[in-house]
């Protein structure tokens, strides 16, 4: 059990850094409590493995320091750390039985026989593996091997944390859901760190309490999901995070009013502190852009609506711009034009990507 | 329904047809004819049915003796190869590097011995082990230690043995690096956070994942070392006395020496018959640990 | 084109891959195989291209007889799972490869290759090598390698499964848009009922090697004809409870009493399985006549615009999809609400027996 500290971390696979381009992973600076459910969110190639590899040890960190609790553990070998890590594809040892498995790392490290034995049962009574216990663990199925895998980290009473580097991709879509509650469940019920790394944001979002958005080597935001989800801050968050994700139209602001292309957008905040010099975007989530009738609110062109079972997706242009937006369930609209009715508590303006807070103006103008 | 029809195919394959009715099955049923028949030379040829066949399995006759004796040399000669090439290529590809520019150095010197034609193999180390101008005789007996593989049995097999696994060793060893390679990187990362050992490494990961490849490494030294002809011929000529005549060796001084036809026909079939046996034994093996490895279950 | 597979089986030693399927696919439709691993994806690919020869029945193009005609000697184009492109080759070459094979002249080699690499937007890729591309434009080359080709059948094998989440967002709302422009048949495979009802066109759902059924997209997802199909179509899984119908109303095997109304009336008494989706299911009665289910809170998964609240409704667990976000106690008693108008209700051999109005009516 243990808080995470990375302290001014900061990793380059070249030698010899010289500029930002060259870091995999640019300089963090994290604290993650003892008992919490993060994630690291983000596409291929932003660095969430290399920073995984450095807290479980497999990598060396070209700066900074990794403490657990308020040990250095930097320079400790991966053995050394009191982590688990359930990796991408189900890793079992295939001539063993799950038992086997299962007390693999309690007998490498010598303890008793009766004591493993009981804290195999009790870690295969939470993981619903007690019915294979004496089964080859070889000829079990991905999603029960990834069970294992889990178990083997959860048996060693000292684990520090676990961390999970994609561990659904090769799961079906109807087992990911039971192993994604099975995983919320055991971390409920032990009280462990666990980190989750993963480019798809249901997994992240639903699994963590906290997550981390990481783009270009970069954390871009740190939020709960409903936070990420509600106040992005930045456009990339905005778009990663939502399926379809955050519309983001280049506009310019006057006042408390956006213009995108020849579209007015009466804002709810005012924001003063734009210099003019900045890329000014406008962000709205499909969820807070509803589709209605023509006249109802900004004039939009319907483009295509998709139909995606528990909901209707509009694709509509405004101002030649494409957008999505979400179509009312007790809404049919004929032809192709409607208007879009925006949600000004959720519009947000975006200067070089990044988040501006704007002032609230209610109150004056009202 | 109708089936794949495409005749150019049929076509391409005849030669081979042809090739292997020349090359094997023809041979093989003059050996068959052989086998049942005796002759006194001179073309002339008279039924002896299993006769051949029935001497041959019978120990107590001089025929049979020999054969037994020279199976159990054989026998022996392939355990003893086996015992050693196995763990030996075992070993070595556990210490060959896995990444880097020495990885294509150690290759090639792997796949050296295995580039020389048997019999030059033989020669080789005819004079190595020569104790007058060999540099392996000539310092093993400047050692004090008395050493002559033409006339000590001991030390002909030693020499032999030396050979072999000189000389096969590093087969095994590259049939067990490409399984060894084949293990991903998260199978050693997850040994590790399990805090196994690197003996618990060896027993858990490497040589399960190797066991495929292993099989085959003993399947073909097994078939191979049973076969031996070229090199124990050029080294020693089978001897001193009968000390290194293994089955094949036996078998030429029977049909080429003493021009005995029909029992060396009748030998090798015996012989062929082991073999298709063993291997036999070894596909039956193989096939089981593919099909328990597929077998999913729920 | 049309390609009709009647009654086609395969049997590999005493394991039967395909069972009794019928398929009728029209050209310039764009055909979803949805269904779990090893539930027969591959396999009826790999028969629809004549890479496998059936072990019973046969596969017609135009009513032709193609059973045993290899695939060198069909119109058939592949994508798979893997990227698969010839790394030494520019994108350039490797998309027009199977167009040098066929001896095409150079000028309409060049045009054919430029259209593909725009409506696959891999213009400003053309001249580097596949392994310096993301896997996005990857995939990318290998389907405008298959659409170049113009065959009559472009087979697509799970083609986003190996990609990232965004990436396989976007190639999944661009690939509709693609397929329409060509006049081929598409099937495309998938273990995702969102990706099928993201691509629209014809679904069959697929369910250890047997097609359960067949047809438009939405229809299938919202008329499925038994258990099986709603199951392999639904994500999250589908949810279900048992009920007893006797005497004019209905015990849910969760001891509740429901009122036999609607779809309940029409049935016969007897066992039913009650199956419905879980944004049918909330924690908030929207009406009157909602049925009220007694549950337990398993977890609550947030996902920022909504909330999975797993429940523990006695032997039976459920998902309700349910819209904001509800932080929910585990162990903590709610009653969870259906809709009587979306439900479907199943026979005790799985057979569709009765559905709420708002399937019929959709």
């Amino acid at each position: 059990m243990a808080r995470i500290t990375l302290d001014h971390l900061a990793h380059a696979y070249n030698a010899d850094p010289r500029t930002a381009e060259d870091y995999a992973l640019k300089e963090i600076n994290h604290v993650w409590s003892q008992g919490g459910a993060y994630a690291l969110l983000g596409p291929s190639g932003c660095g969430k493995t290399t920073l995984l590899n450095i807290i479980s040890g497999l990598v060396r960190p070209t700066r900074g320091r990794v403490r657990f609790d308020d040990v250095d553990v930097t320079d400790l070998a991966t053995e050394a750390r009191n982590i688990a890590q359930v990796f991408q594809f189900p890793v079992v040892y295939d001539t063993m039985t799950v038992r086997e498995n299962l007390a693999f790392p309690l007998k490498n490290r010598h303890v008793p026989r009766d004591r493993t034995a009981q804290r195999v049962e009790e870690i295969a009574r939470l993981l619903d593996l007690t019915r294979v216990l004496d089964r080859k663990a070889s000829n079990l199925t991905a999603d029960m091997k990834q069970k294992i895998s889990l178990g083997r980290g959860l048996v060693r009473p000292d684990v520090a944390a676990i961390l999970f580097d994609e561990p659904l991709t090769v799961i079906d879509p109807h087992l990911k859901w039971q192993l994604r509650s099975t995983l919320k469940e055991i971390h409920r019920a032990l009280d462990i760190t666990m980190i989750y790394v993963t480019h798809d944001q249901t997994e992240a979002l639903t699994f963590a309490d906290k997550v981390v958005v990481m783009h270009d080597g970069a954390v871009v935001q740190t939020g709960t999901p409903d936070e990420l989800f509600e106040r992005p801050a930045h456009t990339f968050v905005g778009h990663f995070i939502g399926s379809p994700g955050m519309n983001i139209l280049p506009c310019r602001v006057e006042g408390a009013m956006a213009i995108v292309g020849t579209t007015m957008i009466p804002l709810h905040r005012a924001y003063r502190t734009l210099s003019g010099g900045e890329r000014i975007e406008l962000g709205i989530r499909p969820e807070f852009a509803l589709l209605q009738p023509k006249g109802a609110g900004l004039p939009v062109q319907i483009r295509r609506i998709d139909d995606i079972g528990r909901a209707r997706i509009a694709r509509v242009e405004m101002s030649g711009r494409p957008l999505a937006a979400s179509v009312p369930n007790d809404i049919s609209i004929e032809g192709n034009e409607a208007s879009l009715v925006l949600d000004p508590n959720h519009v947000h303006i975006y200067a070089n990507g990044h988040l501006v807070a704007g002032e609230d103006n209610r109150g004056r103008s009202a | 329904m109708t089936k794949i029809v495409n005749n150019r195919a049929w076509f391409f394959v005849l030669p081979v047809f042809a090739t292997v009715a020349f090359s094997a099955i023809l041979p093989l049923m003059t050996v068959v004819n052989y086998s049942v028949q005796d002759t006194f030379g001179n073309n002339q040829f008279f039924w002896n049915g299993i006769g051949w066949f029935q001497e041959l399995l019978d120990p107590s006759s001089q025929l049979g003796e020999q054969f037994l004796s020279s199976l159990l040399r054989t026998l022996l000669f392939s355990f003893i190869i086996l015992m050693i090439e196995i763990p030996l290529g075992i070993a070595v590809a556990l210490a060959m590097p896995r990444e880097g520019w020495t990885v294509a150095l150690c290759l090639v010197l792997m796949a050296l011995p295995l580039l020389i034609p048997w019999n030059v193999v033989g020669t080789i180390w005819q004079v190595f082990a020569r104790g007058d101008i060999g540099l392996l005789g000539w310092i093993v007996n400047r050692l004090g230690i008395d050493y002559n593989y033409t006339g000590d049995a001991l030390d002909a097999w030693i020499t032999i043995i030396v050979m072999d696994v000189w000389h096969w060793t590093s087969l095994v060893a590259l049939l067990c690096y490409a399984g060894l390679k084949s293990i991903p990187d998260a199978y050693y990362q997850a040994a590790r956070i399990d805090g196994a050992s690197r003996w618990a490494v060896f027993r858990t990961i490497q040589l399960p994942k190797m066991r495929r490849v292993l099989l085959i490494a003993v399947l073909l030294r097994f078939m191979d070392s049973f076969m031996i002809y070229t090199e124990p011929f050029v080294l020693t000529g089978g001897g001193p006395g009968n000390a290194t005549t293994f089955l094949s060796i036996d078998l030429v001084k029977l049909a080429l020496g003493q021009f005995d036809l029909g029992k060396a026909a009748a030998m090798s079939l015996v012989y062929n018959l082991i073999i298709l046996a063993v291997c036999w034994v070894f596909y039956t093996v193989m096939t089981n640990v593919d099909a328990e490895r597929e077998r999913v279950e729920a | 084109m049309t390609l009709t597979l009647e009654g086609v089986s395969k049997r590999v030693g005493a394991a039967t891959h395909i069972h009794d399927v019928h398929l009728t696919l029209e050209g310039g439709s764009l055909n979803v195989l949805l269904g779990a691993t090893l539930s027969g994806k591959t396999s009826l690919m790999r028969l629809m291209a004549g890479l496998d020869t059936p072990t019973s029945g046969r596969a017609l193009i135009d009513g032709e007889d193609v059973t045993g005609r290899p695939v060198q000697r069909r119109s058939v184009a592949m994508v798979y799972q893997q990227f698969i492109n010839y790394p030494s080759l520019t994108v350039y070459e490797n998309i027009a490869s199977p167009l040098r094979v066929s001896g095409l002249p150079r000028n309409e080699i060049d045009m054919r290759v430029r259209d593909a690499a725009k409506l696959l937007k891999l213009e400003p890729y053309l001249d580097r090598k596949p392994l310096n591309l993301s896997g996005g434009q990857q995939q990318r080359t290998a389907i405008a390698r298959a659409l170049v080709k113009r065959a009559d059948l472009v087979l697509l094998d799970e083609p986003l499964a190996n990609l990232d989440y965004k990436l396989r967002e976007e190639l999944r709302e661009e690939l509709p848009r693609v397929f329409a422009a060509s006049g081929a048949i598409f099937v495309y495979a998938t273990t995702e009922p969102s990706e099928a009802l993201l691509l629209g066109g014809n679904t069959a759902t697929l369910f250890e090697g047997r097609v359960t059924q067949f047809g438009p997209t939405p229809q299938i997802y919202r008329h499925p004809r038994d258990l099986i199909t709603a199951r392999v179509f639904s994500d999250p899984p589908l949810n279900t409870l048992k009920v007893t119908k006797a005497n004019g109303s209905a015990t849910m095997s969760t001891g509740g009493l429901i009122p036999a109304t609607g779809a309940l009336s029409a049935v016969p008494d007897g066992e039913y399985t009650v199956g419905f989706r879980a944004h049918h299911l909330t924690l908030d009665p929207a009406g009157a006549d909602e049925i009220a289910i007694p549950s337990v809170v398993s977890i609550a998964e947030i996902t920022g615009s909504e909330s999975y609240v797993h429940l523990d409704a006695s032997e039976h667990r459920l998902v309700a999809l349910v819209p904001g976000v509800r932080r929910l106690e585990p162990k903590s008693r709610v009653t969870a609400y259906l809709d009587p108008r979306h439900l479907f209700l199943f026979d005790v051999d799985g057979r569709l027996a009765a559905a709420g109005p708002a399937s019929k009516a959709a």
